[in-house]
């Protein structure tokens, strides 16, 4: 069973204080596919992705990563099942100080026993995939945001992961730069049988490269399909986002209070 | 009216038990840090995760050589203000020639040391906690956790090492020139030969006073570096919080500082 899956999430539950943030998430992920997770601001999308990365620890539930569960292993054995993991986070979270080069060989570095030369030229092949060959020697702060996402990328995929996740790839991108973003994640697909797992909120891009599309709202998973099947969907709230429609909701201040205290305040009027 | 007095008790009662879940909680934080700091030099080779030599190599450089203008200048005038204290009151005693005995005794046990950790806590302390603050809040850190590399290894520890390492060089330095600063007051002042000054001094200290120093300056060498990273590491809120951070690392780091100096002051004396 944990063989055909390449991530698993069962019953996942978690808190921020008070405030159930996952209520009971459930999903598998094939190897080699691209899934997308969709949600409104709040839905819990980041979260879920944090808790695949290992930077959280649930409150109940399992993560389960190429057969390991990631909450119940022991240090070493993430630190392994680290390196079969890149990520692209939103704002790129590449090393300041250090070039792009530098950022790039990284994992390398602290991964492998390679030479120096050797790490250069591998750190060299991934910048010419993510089409930044010769920007090895800038800093950070000299690209723009498209480049910076590439860049971090590259760094991603330098040790080449079975597991790829992506937050907010095309955030804050014009839509050319978008689109070619969403063709190397295809490709790297295609060409290097990843299992990419992206969340974000652009419906293009989604719908343009997806597998299988995970729709959070309040914690709670309500759909998981393909693209045909969620933008089929009777379900209002899917509807609402793919047509990007406001909640047809009051909002109601004592439930709000509720929901982000868990009722342990009380609105004073 | 007695109701009104039972709840703000209460709520004093509760507010003091958070201070104090909070300070234990604390203070829990700052020992695990410093374990885990230490035990990544040593186990780091071992587990193929050695700390980066060359990033403490580059603190040092930071910490130490280029602090030094500032710090001669500072122990300079320390030691001349010492000079004209000491010369000042012990001139009523008839005793001016023995300011050289408290200038050494003050300027090696205590205001060498004090001096370097306030300085270093101003420079490198709130330089740590923005650069840590600022990773934190660009999820530089979250980065380096997710590609394997563990944080307090790879920032931490050879912040811990370089600063173990240049503190009590700069306390010594600093105690060098602040004795300076109160040989120049005393030949102008006083006449007396820098020689004398020399012979009379190192007469006067024990290599126990000089290293009553260097042990307080290892300690605030800790201080410094565990309050500006976990500060760097509690950062929210972007560039604000970023501000924040930094500025209360700077606050804290002294008032520890000084209050170490104080519980060490009064325990190496008794």
């Amino acid at each position: 069973m944990d063989q055909d899956y390449a991530i698993r999430v069962e019953n996942l539950v978690t808190h921020y204080g008070p405030r159930k943030i996952l209520d009971g998430v459930n999903l598998a992920i094939k190897p080699s596919e691209i899934n997308i997770i969709m949600g409104g601001s709040g839905s819990g999308k980041s979260t879920l992705l944090r808790h695949m990365l290992g930077l959280h620890t649930p409150t109940s539930g399992s993560i389960i990563l190429l057969g390991k569960d990631i909450a119940r292993i022991s240090a070493a054995q993430l630190h392994d099942l680290r390196t079969n993991m890149g990520v692209s986070f939103q704002g790129g979270a590449l090393i300041s100080s250090m070039t792009v080069g530098e950022n790039v060989e990284l994992p390398l570095r602290e991964h492998t026993n390679l030479d120096d030369s050797t790490i250069g030229i591998m750190a060299r092949m991934k910048l010419e995939v993510v089409n930044l060959g010769g920007f090895e020697n800038l800093m950070p702060a000299q690209l723009s945001g498209g480049m910076i996402k590439r860049a971090a990328l590259a760094r991603a995929i330098v040790m080449d992961p079975k597991m790829l996740f992506f937050d907010e790839p095309s955030a804050g991108l014009d839509p050319v730069v978008a689109s070619e973003l969403d063709d190397l994640i295809l490709k790297l697909r295609d060409s290097m049988q990843m299992t990419i797992v992206v969340v974000t909120h652009e419906l293009e891009s989604a719908f343009k490269i997806a597998d299988r599309i995970i729709v959070l709202d309040h914690g709670k998973i309500l759909l998981a399909g393909s693209v045909e099947e969620v933008r089929n969907s009777k379900i209002e709230r899917v509807q609402d986002l793919l047509n990007r429609r406001s909640r047809h909701e009051e909002i109601d201040a004592e439930a709000y209070m509720d929901r982000l205290t868990g009722g342990t305040a009380t609105l004073q009027s | 009216m007695a109701d009104q007095a039972v709840g703000d008790f209460r709520q004093s009662i509760e507010s003091l038990g958070r201070s104090t879940v909070e300070f234990v909680e604390e203070f829990g934080y700052y020992l695990a840090l410093t374990f885990e700091s230490f035990y990544w030099v040593v186990a780091g080779p071992l587990k193929r995760q050695p700390v980066r030599f060359r990033a403490a190599v580059s603190q040092m450089v930071e910490t130490g050589i280029a602090a030094l203008p500032i710090v001669f200048i500072l122990s300079f005038a320390i030691g001349v203000m010492l000079a004209i204290q000491g010369a000042h009151t012990l001139k009523q005693f008839g005793a001016e020639t023995q300011v050289v005995l408290g200038i050494a005794l003050s300027v090696t046990r205590e205001f060498g040391p004090l001096i370097t950790g306030i300085l270093v806590a101003g420079r490198t302390g709130s330089a740590l906690a923005a650069r840590v603050g600022t990773m934190q809040v660009n999820q530089e850190i979250d980065a380096l956790r997710v590609m394997g590399i563990n944080p307090v290894r790879y920032l931490v520890s050879p912040v811990m090492l370089a600063m173990l390492l240049m503190m009590p060089c700069i306390t010594l330095f600093s105690d060098l020139a602040a004795m300076l600063g109160g040989a120049v007051y005393c030949n102008l002042d006083l006449g007396l030969g820098y020689v004398a000054y020399w012979d009379q001094g190192t007469s006067f200290i024990t290599p126990n006073d000089v290293l009553q120093g260097l042990l307080k300056s290892v300690i605030f060498a800790v201080i410094i570096t565990l309050i500006g990273v976990s500060n760097g590491f509690s950062v929210t809120g972007g560039a604000e919080g970023v501000g924040r951070a930094t500025t209360r690392a700077v606050v804290l780091a002294i008032s520890y500082i000084v209050l170490a100096d104080m519980t060490f002051t009064y325990f190496l004396n008794r």
